[in-house]
């Protein structure tokens, strides 16, 4: 190489200020054409598009019944709990890790013991808050391989984590907050709005 | 005949360096006389990427990266093209074997010192490759959209939701959506066949003149650079990679064939390690499969994602998790760092080193196999107990690595 050409033994101020603008401007112009490529990736319109709300008919729910329903590709639980499940729920708080539901995981009227509308009727988006797997609905009481005081709840098979039966976490599992309670009206008696508030808004 | 053929040669020669770089990079680069059959390691791993890469491409032209075909189009390859069961499985076994034989690479490096000065670099670099290696594989995993895919890649894309403040963005970017749907599978697709396969292939190819530059490590532990023949100034200790490492390169193919191709005509599922009887289930978006593990490769870090259960410092548990299961595959980077034994090789090494690498090997693989099971508190523990065990390999390094009683190394190479 000749030296002539060597940036740092020839380095005049004008030189060194002609460098560093065109870097500068070059700089700008790698994050200008970066942009287009780096948003193109975030969701699509057609992905924000849907997700419209979607409404159940729970009239042949029965109780203790759980019914599972999709609502922008995730899966919604309706749990018709019995009154013993309702019993429960109490019994459990001393190994909740948030019994007042204090984090911000559902909607105002579901900021209650029974995290729900009507007291018996859970409606609940059925992802575990640890790494997004769908637990599994255990009623059984006191199975064998989650120990004599499990008293029904809902059990992550992937990582071990314990919610009560609504979907509150319990004290010591990997995921770290109540499962999310889905903004959700009941339009009649028996027929439920998930994803909005109310009709209009839908 | 051959005056033709020399002047062909000549005639390339004053326009590409191919005499120069046959000779520097084969003919005349001269490796360790004593390599043993840890070295087999490196160029099989080049052997199952060109398989890899090959099988990939003609998998590509019957594969369709579309959530409501994937599953079926895979299937269609196993059952009505021309030996497309054979291609699936070359490539499905062969992702596999690239683990195996990694794993054993990597393994190799460690026994021998192969990270130490002046092969940091060539470590690091290694470790890039591992990385990029891992994506392969995750990427790939998820083509399918069986029920493993689906909800293993759930697992993984929602880690990224642990990361403070922009995590929700940052997963919907990966994603392309609000859940995991077609317009993530389709850039998985697209990482899977060309950016990844791009970046490995130039990763390979940094890898091997970053080793060529420094020399290739050996059994002892010592610079064969450091005794050169005065006249010929070639290692007294080196012979010419080609044709004596060639030769026995190609033994170690052979030999590794058999295990290939017997798994290939055998055993494709090798009993549900290397293909998971959950993924001959379409995606189910709904429910999630009673027992999920991910591929055995991975399971020794899923192991230490899921021991975390306790929130500290005010990291909630969940980070903690991801952080412990990254700190894992990441902390092979310090080793160079790390290890301050005034000798490289375990043959000389005393001791606490052969103890505590003997244990970090029993934490490896009873954190892999404690990955394929279902959590359950006692495997929890042992989970918890064994990550401990397995970092503690790591961070105590620098002071029994330096307190271990050694012996002395040799000047010329050992048999």
């Amino acid at each position: 190489m000749a030296d002539s050409f060597s940036i740092d033994s020839k380095m005049s101020g004008r030189r060194k200020f002609l460098v560093a603008a065109t870097s500068v401007a070059g700089g700008v112009a790698c994050a200008g054409i970066a942009t287009p490529f780096v948003k193109s990736m975030m969701p699509s319109e057609r992905a924000k598009a849907a997700g419209a709300p979607v409404e159940i008919d729970i009239s042949r729910l029965e109780s203790g019944m759980l019914l599972m329903v999709e609502w922008r590709g995730r899966v919604v639980w309706i749990l018709d709990r019995t009154p013993d499940m309702l019993a429960t729920l109490e019994k459990l708080e001393p190994q909740l890790a948030d019994p007042n539901s204090d984090k911000d995981q559902q909607p105002d009227y579901a900021k209650n013991r029974t995290r729900s509308i009507k007291p018996e009727i859970l409606v609940v988006e059925g992802i575990c808050t640890h790494l997004g797997c769908s637990p599994v609905f255990r009623k059984d009481i006191a199975p064998e391989d989650l120990g004599p005081d499990w008293l029904g709840g809902f059990f992550c098979p992937c990582h071990g984590s314990k919610f009560d039966l609504a979907g509150r976490v319990y004290k010591s599992v990997p995921a770290p907050t109540n499962m999310v309670v889905p903004p959700h009206v009941y339009l009649s008696d028996n027929v439920l709005l998930i994803g909005a508030e109310s009709k209009e808004s839908a | 005949m051959s005056e033709q053929k020399n002047s062909l040669v000549e005639w390339i020669d004053k326009r590409f360096p191919m005499t120069v770089t046959w000779r520097a990079h084969l003919s005349e680069y001269y490796a360790p006389k004593n390599f043993n059959s840890w070295y087999f390691f490196g160029s099989l791993a080049l052997l199952v990427l060109v398989n890899q890469l090959i099988t990939g491409i003609f998998l590509t032209m019957s594969y369709k990266p579309d959530a409501s075909l994937a599953f079926a189009s895979v299937e269609y390859i196993m059952r009505d093209v021309d030996y497309g069961w054979l291609i699936r499985y070359m490539h499905s076994t062969g992702a596999s074997m690239f683990f195996v034989v990694v794993y054993l690479h990597m393994f190799r490096g460690m026994i021998y010192g192969s990270y130490r000065k002046p092969r940091e670099l060539l470590w690091l670099i290694g470790m890039a490759i591992f990385f990029v290696l891992m994506s392969l594989a995750f990427t790939g995993y998820i083509l399918p959209w069986g029920q493993m895919s689906y909800w293993g890649a759930q697992v993984i894309v929602s880690m990224f939701e642990a990361i403070p403040f922009i995590g929700e963005t940052l997963h919907n970017w990966i994603l392309g959506d609000f859940m995991l749907s077609d317009a993530a599978l389709n850039r998985f697709f697209a990482y899977h066949v060309v950016t990844l396969p791009v970046l490995i292939v130039v990763l390979v190819f940094v890898h091997i003149i970053a080793l060529h530059e420094v020399g290739s490590n050996n059994p002892d532990g010592i610079e064969i650079k450091e005794n050169k023949n005065p006249e010929t100034k070639i290692p007294v200790d080196g012979i010419p990679f080609h044709p004596y490492y060639t030769v026995k390169d190609i033994f170690g193919v052979v030999i590794f064939l058999i295990v290939f191709c017997g798994i290939i005509f055998f055993a494709p599922e090798m009993g549900g390690y290397f293909l998971e009887y959950n993924n001959f289930i379409p995606a189910n978006t709904l429910q999630t499969p009673d027992h999920i593990a991910p591929v055995w490769y991975f399971t020794p870090y899923y192991s230490m994602l899921r021991a975390v259960t306790v929130n500290f410092l005010g990291v909630d548990a969940k980070l903690w998790g991801v952080i412990l299961m990254v700190a894992g595959v990441a902390v092979f980077c310090f080793l160079p760092w790390l290890d301050r034994s005034p000798v490289k090789s375990i043959r000389y090494k005393g001791p606490i080193f052969k103890t505590a690498l003997a244990l970090f090997v029993v934490s490896f693989f009873v954190l892999g196999w404690l990955g394929t099971q279902p959590p359950t508190p006692f495997y929890t523990l042992l989970a918890q107990i064994f990550s401990v065990i397995y970092f503690a390999f790591f961070i105590l390094m620098p002071i029994y690595s330096k307190i271990d009683k050694t012996k002395p190394e040799p000047k010329r190479v050992t048999k």
